[in-house]
This record gives structure tokens, sequence and C-alpha cells, in this order.
């Protein structure tokens, strides 16, 4: 339990960070913070001018820094986020409701598959070290180095708007279907997600078979695995079980860390796509200067990073018997 | 000079190819400016147009020349970058070295610090930070950048001073008396060379990719000229929807290439590091089979069982497996 609680504790310490951070970055700019949100928003109304308060926690200068600290604190366990300044009424936790599942389950899905694909793809890579897959690299690189709204772009255009094989953008199509647990709205929903879901997956996959074609040229020249072969085991047992499942602890930790990226990557790929998700909602929350929105969605993403990272960390007890044995102890 | 031409002999082809392709875009950058053919900002009559001899990348929905914007925008890239990798480069060492060389309680806090900006995620953030700066010229951002791109080299850098600080040659140097900053920078620095240099490419890469996403969301100064905002354009200006691929094409693919000369480059200096990573054409013939390095030593018996069945059987027909049957003493 000691390494768990550890890493809890580490990723309640990011979140405390996070938090903080996102409570003195608009108190620690130069000048006043509502005025500068109010100059850059143009025709402002009272209304929206009451948002700005709320957000700030209550206008800046009344009570200390602490106690609107405190204040800030009570208001994020509350998931109270203030409310929207662009959609005035609405608060801001309700738009997070509407687009974080469709970011949650496009960039979800997409990133584990990019990660199975890419780390069994560098299995074979670096088993068979200097073979096809290994020396094709340089053309996954160009994926992986390619920034991903680029490739979103061409993607669009071939399969989209020239050979109209895929829709071009959007999460649905509202004319023909309305969201709800029906098979017209999941098929058109999937067919609306395959054209981004291949963008990352394109993107991703080699970074992660760099990484596992690494580390497996240099666990199969270790001895256990010599000694594997030795005892005459079958190729499929010394690939799966002696190599890769060493190699695969590296590999899991960068993927933890690797993260971050991706998930960054997505979301400004969400904007090529006009798709319903987090990455869009913060593209419109920085054309309009929508400070309390682009602020909650930056903790969202946070501590969905922070979850997917302790995930990955129960994962590597679980494969790690060094890890399970400290466990037990 | 000589020590020069050495390390390129004995540079992967990869590393070559990296190094030629970044070169070729920083000449671009250079020279740039001076040869663009037109102002990057004047407004022609002739708008939209295909790239033909006049305008090479065709012209933008005002008659611009995509060309001269993309030359201009190529300087803009790098110049940013290549400052935000030196700046980034110099803070990691900075915290890499020191956290791992005074130990105690200045490690454990640096590098708490930077495991905690690895986790949290850094483009929302970077969006955020930028969104509240009231200037949006190039500083903020090349700030910003640096501000959040040192935690990766930091925790580099700090694993390899770990294992460099208990070697011999660094406690001789203390037992002669020889102050901590000259052991480190006498020292421990030259030692990881390699390291800094990769971790300087990482971040430049970084830079690229983060500095033209934020471009493309409108979070920079839109009026200069940068790959990024190249592309900004033709996605506010539709230049998918109109089917002017020209628009957006060379500054993504400008984009691209500069990353993948910058990988290729640092994959290849990893090869140097660890030879064992070189991609050597891996395989052998034997007896007609290819025996690659992870195979076991080859038995010809064991070649022939593992052909299977069908194919044991039509093997069986050939010449080859009369001659191999009696190198391996069959029973022909």
């Amino acid at each position: 339990m000691a390494y768990i609680l550890r890493r809890l504790a580490f990723y309640l310490v990011a979140a405390f960070v996070a938090i903080t951070l996102n409570f003195f970055i608009p108190r620690a700019v130069p000048g006043n913070p509502a005025e500068i949100i109010l100059s850059k928003y143009q025709n402002i109304t009272p209304q929206a001018f009451k948002a700005i308060e709320q957000m700030i926690g209550g206008a800046v200068g009344t009570g200390s820094l602490w106690s609107q600290y405190l204040h800030y604190w009570n208001d994020v366990f509350h998931f109270n986020f203030g409310v929207d300044l662009t959609d005035y009424p609405t608060p801001v936790s309700a738009m997070l409701d509407q687009a974080l599942p469709w970011t949650l389950i496009l960039v979800g899905t997409a990133t584990v598959i990019a990660f199975l694909l890419g780390t069994g793809l560098g299995i074979l890579a670096g088993w068979r070290h200097g073979g096809f897959l290994d020396r094709s690299l340089p053309v996954w690189m160009f994926f992986q180095a390619a920034p991903y709204f680029f490739i979103a772009l061409i993607l669009v255009d071939f399969f989209a708007v020239t050979h109209h094989w895929l829709p071009v953008g959007q999460g649905y199509n509202g004319e023909v279907t309305s969201p709800g647990w029906t098979w017209a709205f999941l098929s058109n929903a999937i067919e609306h997600a395959l054209l981004p879901a291949f963008t990352i997956v394109l993107t991703s996959v080699a970074g992660w078979m760099l990484q596992m074609r690494n580390v497996m040229i240099t666990t199969i020249n270790e001895d256990y695995v010599i000694a594997a072969q030795a005892k005459g085991l079958s190729k499929r047992r010394v690939i799966f079980t002696y190599s890769a499942r060493n190699a695969l602890l590296p590999q899991l930790q960068g993927f933890g860390l690797a993260l971050g990226f991706v998930v960054s990557g997505a979301l400004i790929m969400e904007i090529v796509f006009s798709y319903p998700g987090i990455g869009y909602l913060l593209l419109e929350a920085v054309q309009n200067k929508d400070f309390p929105l682009m602020q909650a969605i930056f903790l969202c993403i946070t501590f969905a990073v922070l979850i997917a990272n302790l995930v990955v960390d129960l994962i590597i007890v679980f494969f790690d018997p060094r890890a399970r044995a400290r466990e037990a102890a | 000079m000589k020590a020069l031409a050495n390390i390129w002999r004995n540079l992967p082809l990869k590393a070559k190819v990296g190094v030629g392709l970044f070169g070729f875009f920083l000449l671009a950058g250079i020279i740039g400016p001076i040869v663009q053919p037109y102002d990057p900002n004047a407004q022609t009559p002739l708008t939209l147009a295909a790239p033909s001899g006049q305008h090479w990348f065709g012209t933008t929905q005002t008659g611009q020349d995509i060309f001269s914007q993309v030359l201009t925008g190529i300087r803009l890239t790098l110049e940013l970058s290549l400052l935000v990798g030196v700046i980034v480069t110099v803070v990691s060492v900075l915290v890499g070295v020191t956290g791992a060389f005074l130990g105690g309680v200045w490690d454990d806090t640096l590098s708490l610090i930077t495991n905690v900006f690895l986790v949290i995620p850094p483009l929302p953030l970077l969006i955020i930070l930028l969104g509240y700066l009231p200037d949006q010229g190039q500083t903020p951002t090349i700030l910003v950048l640096s501000l959040l791109g040192w935690p990766w080299g930091a925790r580099v850098i700090r694993a390899q001073t770990l294992a460099i600080r208990g070697r011999d040659f660094i406690d001789a140097s203390r037992e002669t008396g020889e102050k901590n900053w000259r052991i480190i920078i006498f020292e421990l620095i030259p030692n990881e060379i390699s390291l800094i240099a990769a971790s300087f490419v990482n971040t430049v890469l970084y830079a690229i990719g983060a500095s033209v996403a934020l471009a493309f969301v409108g979070l920079t100064n839109v009026n200069e000229w940068s790959l990024g905002t190249i592309l900004y354009w033709s996605q506010t200006d539709s230049a998918l929807q109109v089917g002017a691929w020209w628009w957006y094409v060379p500054a993504g693919l400008a984009v691209a290439l500069i990353g993948t000369s910058l990988v290729l480059l640092n994959s290849g200096l990893d090869e140097l590091g660890s030879p064992r990573l070189r991609a050597t054409r891996g395989t052998a013939r034997v007896a007609g089979h290819r025996i690659w390095p992870t195979d076991p030593t080859p038995v010809l018996a064991q070649l022939q069982a593992s052909r299977g069945r069908i194919g044991s059987f039509l093997y069986s027909f050939s010449r080859r497996s009369m001659l191999e049957g009696n190198a391996a003493g069959g029973d022909l």
C-alpha cells in the first residue's frame, strides 16, 4: 500500500499546485485582472461584469487574498467554476458536462489504441531489429513530428472534402439524428469519430513505437532472454513473457508522463474537426476571452491526466513483481 | 575542426539527414526575408490563386503571396524555438545538476517541483497564461514556453548527474580540494554534454510544436508571420472549405519537416551513445534462411521443422533440400 499511497499523495500535491496556480495566475499578472479582462472584452454587459467578479472570488480587493483563496477552494470543491461570460447565465460546469464525454471517449479510446498498436509494433521492430518495420521508422517519425492539426487538415481534405467518404466535422449530424442511446445516433457519432480517432492514432503511434523498440533492443540482449532461448522455449513465449513484459515497464511509465502532451495535441486536433469536445470549447473560450471557462477547462484536463496517471501507476504495480513485493511487505 | 569532422564521420546516417534537413530550413530562415519575391503583407487582386510560376505556393484570400509568408514565417518560428531551447536548456541544467549534486532537502524539493510540472498538461496552462498576459507579441510566448518547458530536461539531467556523482574522478577532484562549482563546470557538465545536446534538440522540437499550436489557436500576434499564424489564417478564412490546399500545406509541411529533422537528429544521437540501437542490416542468410540476431543459433534440421507441414512438403521437391539434407547428414 505504501507505494500507492505515496503516489496518491504526489498526485494530491500536483492537484493542489494546479488549483493554486489557477487561483494566482489572474492575480499575478500586472494590473487589475478584472480590468484586463474588461479591456479585452469589448461590449461588456453588467451581467458579464458580475460573472467576472464571481470568477475571481468576489471583486478584487474585497477581503484579504487569503480569504479569497479559501473562498476559491470552497468553490472548487463544489465544482462551482463561475458563470460563462459569452453564454451568460449558463454555469461553466454545465458546459463542461456537455463537452467532457465527447473528448473522454474519443481521445481516451484513440490514445489507448495508439498505445497498444505502437507498443505492439515496437515489440516487432525491436525483435526484428534491422528488419523492414525497423527501417520504416523515419516515415513514422514524420507523422510524430508533424503537428496534429496539420495531419488532421490533410486527412479532412482527402477523405471528407475531396472524396466525401467521411463527414467533414462535428460530433454528429444534427439534421439526421439527435443525441440519445439509439443506434441511429451512435452509428452516426462513430462515423464522425473515425477520422479524428485515426488522426490521433497516426500521429501518436510513432512515439510509443520508437520507445518500445529501444527498450526491447536492450532487453533482448539480457542474459535471461538468452537463457530462455537456450531452454528451447517457443519464440512467442520468449518475445512476450520474457522480453516484452520487462520492456513494458518503462513504456508504461512513459505513457503516464507523455499523456499530458498527447491530450494537449488531441485538443488542438478537435478544433480542425469542430468536434464538440473540450478542445473545441477551449478554442471558443479563447476567442471570446471567456476566462472562467478557460480556467475550468484547465483544471478539468489536469484532473483527467492526474487520474489517468494514477491508473497507470496501479497497472505498473500489477505488472511489476518487484513493486508488488514492496506492496506486500 | 578535425574533431568536428571526426564527429561527423561517426554520426549515423539518420543524424546526417537530420542535420542536412535542419540546415536547409535554417538557411531558408536566414536568407528567406532577403530573397522573398513579394512583401508577405502586400494584398493583390489575384486572390486564391493556385501555385504557379509567379506565385510558387499560390496566394491567400486577400492575394498575399504564400511563398513569401512561409519564408518569413520560418525565420520567426526558428528564432523563437531556438531561443526557447537555449533558455530551457540552461534552466534544466541548473535545476537538474543543483538538485542531484547537493542532494538532501534541495534534491527532494527540486525533484518534487519538477515532477509536479511534468504531470500537469502544458498546453491548457500555456493558453491561460498567454490569455492573461496583456501584450501578445513574441516575448510573452518565449517566456511562457520557457517557464513550462524545463522539467523534462531537468529530470533526465538529474538522473545522469546522480549516476556520475558517485564516480571516482569526482571524488578525486573533491579530495584535491576543488570547489563545488569547479567540479560541476569542469568535471560534471562535460560528461553530460551529449545528454544536454539531446535535451536541447527535444526542447526546440517542443517549442516549435507548442508555438505553432498556440498561433493556430490565435493566441500569439496573428499579424506577425510565423508558420503558425499562416495556418491560423488559413483556418479562419476556411481554406479547407474552398479547397485552397496550397494555403496550409507548405507551412504545415515545413513544421513537419523541421520536426522530423530534429527527431532524426535525436535518435541519431541516441544511437551514437548506445550503438546497440543502430538499425544494422541484422539478417544473415544461412542455407537460404534469414537468420535474425535474436534467433537461436541455427540448426539445419530445426530450420526445416520450422517450415511447417505444407512448406516442408513443397520444399522437399526443391534441389536445395537434397543438398541440405546431405550437409546435415540427413536420411537421404
